[in-house]
């Protein structure tokens, strides 16, 4: 368990230091001159001279890099041209929102699918079967900038019953996270029901139901906690997928998270800002995503004690 | 391919794409950017079967022309994804060692980003053109193919028959391009038909944010963005292109799971 656990953690370093550098570059790979491009042409030359002198522009890139890296081990990502604060402090102030979204998209899914698989693979070809599936297909296929605005259109425009867009209650968080989570409802009741029906043709299954114990008994308790394992490993490597997709969701419901500011970063030019909001989502999705591998060794004594 | 009938109705749907993008110019009833400033976001009616406009563009011209666009960003995105992931997958997974670490830990700093978070970060730097896009989407979409071609080469190479090919003097380009590849296409044509589904929603999400395809040129992603300042009053222009884009993902996701099941009848539910 340590030597995975450590080896996983070494195999991390020469992935981030990947993901630092290209972050480093966004503002090098700019055509022309960067800060032409955040000021605007016409701006004048001293404050373009300015913004040059305190971004280190001048300086040889490979002090400019270390500097960089250096600053990101600090956790100092920079001041925000636009709103003229620590990076890092602005995207902390708006994370908490993105992660309400984003776990009420994970609630929703998981409120969807998991039913729906298991009742799927109960009644394996039943009509309730193909219809959930081809239901789940439309699920992948609905983009989420087309979703949000239906919604909309439906529940807040012609029958008025939420919100059109914000943050608030409760009330303001369910069309964003339906939103959000549909594509992983999808994906994680198709992958519910193909766990379970791997699981149920098992001999344990067939104990139990020779014990005569009710088939939801033994759906729910013997064969979902066995299923249980590549569900909860979708569920961890979606919840990056949902940081990315936060990105569509908040520009569409005004949501004040880390994904509306990444593009109003972009739309007014701010590069630092930029520049932090893309590192800081993908790291996020790195931490995830090791969480998930390391939470699925814990919960599988095979892997746990093969080692 | 008898009896499989979403594999059916998602052939139907792709050639319907196709032929609506290539006739684009005879299907559309309007010119897709002719405005008509008087009569701007009327709903459908028979004249204009899918309304107008906030410039009084015909809806269902930029829709028709629109697929001309998708059909485009998700050919030519996947094509060259493809070039670069075939290629990368298979000298990694045949040469192995050094070369395979190299390969691989940069497809694991490419896959640290999630979702269209990399075309956005790449977009933010370049002009917003439909190029460009495509150049994005390319830069991120190779390393799934990568990757899936890597994985068959490790246990393609270890067969008889390349060891028999090896023993008759073919030498290695030819054992990867003659004798490698063509085994493994299969699961690939299965990953670019998703692959181009998830290309056409990508450049789509891209153009509703604003940093892909401009106006006047009609991308379905580009109309949704215009129509969604107009939701309250004028919901038709959101509706379809959406739908638009939600039937043609659909019957590319219909088409990929039938050709894998024709592939592979194993996997066959």
């Amino acid at each position: 368990m340590q030597r995975y656990l450590i080896r996983r953690i070494v195999l991390l370093i020469p992935v981030v230091m990947g993901v630092v550098t290209f972050v480093f570059l966004i503002i090098h790979m700019i055509p022309g001159d960067p800060v032409d491009l955040m000021l605007g042409e016409i701006a004048q030359q001293a404050d373009k001279e300015m913004l040059r002198t305190r971004l280190g522009l001048n300086d040889p890139i490979h002090i400019q890099y270390y500097r960089f890296i250096k600053g990101v081990v600090r956790g100092d990502f920079g001041i925000s041209i636009h709103f003229k604060q620590p990076v890092l402090a602005i995207i902390i102030d708006k994370f908490p929102a993105t992660l309400e979204l984003t776990l009420g998209a994970i609630v929703i899914a998981i409120l969807i699918s998991i039913p729906m698989g298991i009742i799927a693979a109960a009644r394996q070809y039943s009509i309730f079967d193909n219809s959930s599936m081809l239901l789940s297909l439309i699920g992948i296929s609905m983009p989420n900038f087309w979703l949000g605005p239906l919604l909309i259109i439906v529940f807040s425009i012609k029958l008025g019953w939420l919100p059109v867009s914000g943050m608030g209650g409760l009330s303001h968080l369910i069309l964003p996270s339906i939103t959000l989570g549909t594509s992983m409802a999808a994906i994680l009741s198709r992958m519910t029901r193909s766990s379970l029906l791997e699981v149920i043709r098992e001999d344990y299954i067939t104990a139990a139901r020779a014990k005569g114990l009710s088939e939801w008994v033994i759906m729910v308790k013997h064969a979902l906690t066995n299923a249980l394992l590549p569900i909860i490993t979708i569920i961890g490597l979606q919840f990056g997928a949902l940081l990315a997709g936060s990105i569509i969701t908040e520009t569409i419901f005004s949501w004040p998270g880390i994904g509306r500011l990444t593009i109003q970063a972009i739309v007014t030019r701010d590069y630092p800002l930029v520049q932090g909001c893309v590192l800081f989502i993908a790291l996020c999705y790195v931490v995830v995503n090791l969480l998930t591998d390391l939470l699925y060794v814990f919960i599988d004594p095979r892997i746990r004690l093969s080692e | 391919m008898k009896r499989n009938i979403p594999a059916i109705i998602g052939l139907i749907i792709i050639s319907l794409l196709i032929l609506t993008a290539l006739l684009a110019p005879v299907l559309a009833p309007y010119n897709p950017t002719d405005q008509n400033l008087y009569q701007r976001l009327q709903t459908p009616s028979r004249q204009h079967l899918l309304g107008q406009d906030s410039l009084g563009r015909d809806v269902l011209s930029r829709i028709i022309y629109g697929a001309w666009i998708s059909l485009k960003v998700g050919s030519i995105t996947v094509g060259i994804s493809l070039i670069i992931g075939i290629s990368l997958g298979l000298i990694a997974g045949y040469i192995g060692g050094i070369v395979d670490e190299v390969i691989m830990r940069i497809c694991d700093i490419f896959l640290a980003f999630p979702g269209i978070l990399l075309a956005i970060a790449l977009m933010s730097i370049m002009e917003p053109s439909l190029n460009n896009v495509i150049i994005a989407l390319s830069i991120m979409g190779w390393v799934g193919y990568a990757r899936l071609v890597r994985g068959q080469t490790l246990s393609l190479k270890e067969n008889e028959f390349i060891t028999a090919a090896r023993s008759l003097g073919a030498g290695h380009f030819r054992i990867m391009l003659r004798h490698i590849l063509p085994n493994l296409l299969a699961p690939v044509i299965v990953e670019a038909t998703f692959g181009m589904g998830g290309v056409i929603v990508a450049e789509a999400g891209l153009s509703f944010l604003g940093l892909g395809t401009q106006p006047p040129t009609p991308s379905w992603g580009t109309m949704l963005n215009e129509g969604r300042k107009f939701l309250l009053i004028a919901p038709h222009l959101t509706t379809f292109p959406g739908l638009a884009i939600m039937i043609v993902v659909l019957g590319l996701n219909f088409l990929g799971d039938g050709i894998r099941d024709i592939f592979d009848p194993k996997k066959r539910r």
